[in-house]
């Protein structure tokens, strides 16, 4: 197998600066939408007393679930031994960094009192799990910035498989500390389950790889570098399986809340009559998000067409962002069982309470995805990230073990 | 040689510090008003105050916070009370007038106060309410005012 | 002479809650704490405050406690630009109806000041938190407003402050972006007080509500749950809420 060589990338046409300005833009925007928000008041968002966790949080939580995932194709070259995913490592570990942050931001920026980050930070309360992530997302950029710098130095590159274990390590409790924030809240029918965990962990898998894969395909194409079919072809079968599982998970996940009847109400509403809810369900996570891109993956006669596949990995993002508004807001939407055997009189108990995302909202969820896009097409300029070609001939699956 | 170099830019150092006041001379110094009375006094001795005041309220508020202490001397309404007060023309200053008192320094010395997020920035007895006080308590009110306005 | 201004103020105000309670409402001495602790001491674990609701006397139509609490703490026309459901309310009336035998049951809804409160466990600064003698606060000093005490409250007691707030209560000093719910009034217990609710309740002769130490089995509260019982609202949790009803 030849040395692999990587090069920062030019980064100077017209096109690069505009792409640099297209998400300065939108980061510019958020921006005006964090102080309209702060400066008024979360009255002038769709969030409520209900609603307590809006449209900023399911791009905050896709995002930071995604940086998770996006370390995996680093993760199996270091941990798994796979060395055709080897040259993909450090963009796999950037993209991680880079969308975590994003959705830090859009975490950061939405809290009541964004200006008390000191506190948040000095101030633990170690039975949270909330604390935890605070922990565990900083160590996520500690531990993935020492992997990049072991693959990066010639001098570190021994210590990079072990450095690699532990991000791998990491990574996977760091998603299980994200489904936990959910996974933990007794109190909510749509929440209170262990299997939160792992289904975010393996969500993570699939809304990772497909952002991996669209950066990817996206950065070979504009830069004129060779993209050989034998990578894309692994990446591309691993997408599927990850998509398979998240909908097995789904299943199972339904089905257990389905034996118990104390979460009927829950599941009617969100799988028959919740209206949006039902329908971003079955549309947009079930049939956008899983079905369409397996049957792209899969159909043989697109097996090589790269735009099918690019394709399918921006439905698994979009139905991604809708499982996750199922369950963040179709979850806080339905009513809290506070007298169980009783009917309610009171609207603020009794009733599906209603969200309507602002757009300050959606604008502060963009300008996350648009910082980590940021920090991604940033760091490959002044870095070496991208190996100069990955024609087949670099990464024959016969030279791999 | 580097003892005596040491010690020469301490020295230096020192005298830095002690000529911002002059060297912002052209900057006004805010102007406060302080409470008026014959024997009316600060809970602490006048420097004290100026240098410790936001240790004395940190410290009071926890103890109210956690643990219910709720003496008078350092609270926050106890500064407030004597220390806002309506001017000539009867309006009570905000907290973010150059007038307020607690304002007037913290603009002079850029430090954001973060008290009057939470906190009313005046006197009680300064508040119109929007809705009507409990009974018990607007007759209290009515009666605390006139007592206070008695003793003046 | 501040000092003497607080004492007579002191002198007056207690002789005036008096007055005001003989003359309002005789049955609120009845209720009253044994004896206010002093100022400068520190509340203490020996007492667990908590509270018992009669639903049997809790009138459907009246909202004597919810008008009360809105009173204290000035909650009513403090917010006008937030909408209905972003509007801070401490305590709610819910009429509640049996599926099955269609008996009906009016209570008042309030933060269950849990001895286990998951929004203590949730909070991340540590801002959410229980006192030693059981009440649950939020220190607002280190709350960052990140609502996952909301999330976790199996009552939805919280409630987020949706816009800028001015000219506050001394009893709750409450502001934009951070969580708030019932204090069980902590400003008028640490005096000796019983909370506002308790007092209309009692006020309005419908004595629905009581107020008391959980922790003295000779306390009024204490005997009256041992004779007919105090259900928790959801008790599968686990949680020993500090409130309490009965006829549920």
């Amino acid at each position: 197998m030849k040395k692999i060589e990587y090069t920062k990338i030019k980064g100077q046409s017209i096109a690069y600066y505009g792409l640099l300005a297209g998400l300065g833009f939108m980061i510019l925007l958020g921006l005006i939408a964090t102080w309209y928000m702060e400066h008024n008041g979360h009255y002038v968002t769709g969030m409520t007393n209900h609603i307590v966790w809006g449209m900023p949080h399911v791009f905050a939580v896709f995002l930071i679930v995604a940086a998770s995932g996006a370390l995996n194709v680093a993760s199996i070259a270091s941990v798994f031994g796979k060395k055709i995913y080897d040259p993909l490592s450090r963009l796999s570990a950037l993209l991680a960094i880079a969308l975590l942050a994003g959705g830090l931001v859009v975490l950061l920026l939405d809290l009541g009192r964004p200006d008390r980050l000191i506190v948040a930070i000095t101030t633990y309360n170690f039975k949270s799990i909330f604390a935890w992530n605070i922990i565990l997302y900083t160590g996520f950029f500690a531990i993935v910035g020492a992997y990049i710098w072991m693959m990066m130095d010639h001098n570190m590159y021994k210590f990079k498989k072990k450095v690699g274990l532990a991000a791998f390590v990491w990574r996977l409790v760091l998603t299980t500390g994200t489904g936990s924030i959910f996974g933990f809240l007794v109190a909510r029918s749509a929440y209170d389950a262990a299997i939160m965990a792992p289904m975010f962990i393996i969500m993570s898998f699939a809304f990772g790889l497909a952002i991996f894969l669209l950066v990817l395909m996206a950065s070979y194409n504009w830069t004129g570098r060779e993209l050989g079919d034998a990578v894309v072809a692994r990446l591309r079968s691993l997408l599927g399986v990850f998509v398979a599982a998240t909908l097995f998970l789904t299943a199972i996940y339904h089905l257990t809340n389905l034996y118990i009847s104390q979460h009927h109400g829950v599941e009617a509403f969100i799988l028959a009559n919740g209206g949006i809810y039902t329908n971003l369900f079955w549309i947009g996570q079930v049939f956008l998000g899983g079905l369409l891109p397996l049957a792209l993956i899969y159909a043989p006669s697109l097996k090589t067409s790269r735009n099918t596949l690019g394709v399918a990995s921006a439905l698994i993002i979009i139905g991604g962002l809708c499982q996750l508004y199922v369950i963040i807001i179709g979850g806080q939407a339905y009513p809290m069982e506070i007298f169980p055997g009783y009917e309610v009189s009171n609207t603020y108990f009794g009733a599906v309470s209603q969200y309507s995302p602002s757009l300050p909202e959606i604008m502060l969820g963009l300008s996350g995805v648009a910082v980590s896009l940021l920090l991604l097409i940033f760091a490959i300029k002044v870095l070496r990230f991208l190996p100069v070609s990955l024609s087949d001939s670099f990464a024959d699956p016969h030279a791999s073990k | 040689m580097t003892k005596r170099f040491l010690r020469i830019s301490l020295i230096l150092t020192g005298l830095i510090l002690l000529f911002p006041l002059q060297g912002m001379a052209d900057t006004p110094l805010p102007s406060i008003s302080l409470p008026e009375g014959e024997g009316v006094k600060c809970v602490e001795p006048v420097d004290d105050i100026r240098r410790n005041h936001m240790n004395y309220l940190l410290h009071q508020r926890d103890k109210t916070v956690y643990e219910g202490i709720r003496t008078e001397k350092h609270s926050l309404a106890n500064c407030i009370d004597c220390h806002v007060q309506p001017n000539e023309q009867g309006v009570v200053p905000a907290h973010d007038d150059k007038e307020h008192f607690c304002n007037a320094c913290h603009e002079y010395a850029a430090v954001q106060i973060d008290c009057f997020g939470c906190h009313a920035d005046r006197p009680q007895k300064f508040i119109k309410r929007n809705s009507q006080p409990h009974a018990l308590q607007q007759q209290l009110n009515e009666v605390l005012m006139a007592k206070e306005m008695g003793a003046h | 002479m501040s000092d003497q201004i607080n004492d007579s103020r002191r002198n007056f105000l207690s002789k005036a809650a008096i007055a005001g309670s003989i003359t309002l409402a005789p049955g609120v001495l009845l209720h009253q704490t044994a004896h206010a602790k002093p100022d400068d001491q520190a509340v203490s674990s020996d007492t667990r405050w908590g509270m018992l609701i009669d639903t049997n006397k809790c009138a459907k139509s009246c909202t004597g406690c919810v008008d009360a609490c809105n009173e204290e703490f000035d909650l009513i026309g403090s917010m006008p630009k937030s909408s209905e459901a972003q509007k801070t309310q401490y305590i709610r009336k819910v009429t509640l109806v049996e599926k099955q035998t269609k008996h009906e049951t009016s209570l008042p809804m309030l933060c269950q000041h849990c001895e286990s409160p998951p929004c203590v466990d949730v909070c991340p600064t540590g801002a959410s938190f229980k006192r030693v003698d059981g009440i649950v606060l939020v220190d607002k000093h280190i709350c960052i407003g990140c609502r996952y005490c909301m999330m976790a409250c199996p009552y939805k007691a919280r409630s987020f402050v949706h816009e800028a707030i001015e000219n506050q209560t001394l009893s709750a000093p409450r502001g934009k972006g951070t969580v708030e719910s019932c204090t069980m009034c902590v400003h008028r217990v640490d005096n000796g007080d019983i909370p506002a609710c308790v007092e209309a309740c009692t006020a309005d002769n419908h004595n629905a509500m009581f107020f008391g130490d959980l922790n003295d089995p000779d306390s009024e509260i204490s005997r009256e749950m041992k004779k007919h019982g105090g259900k928790q609202i959801r008790a599968d949790l686990n949680l020993n809420t500090g409130v309490r009803y009965q006829g549920l």
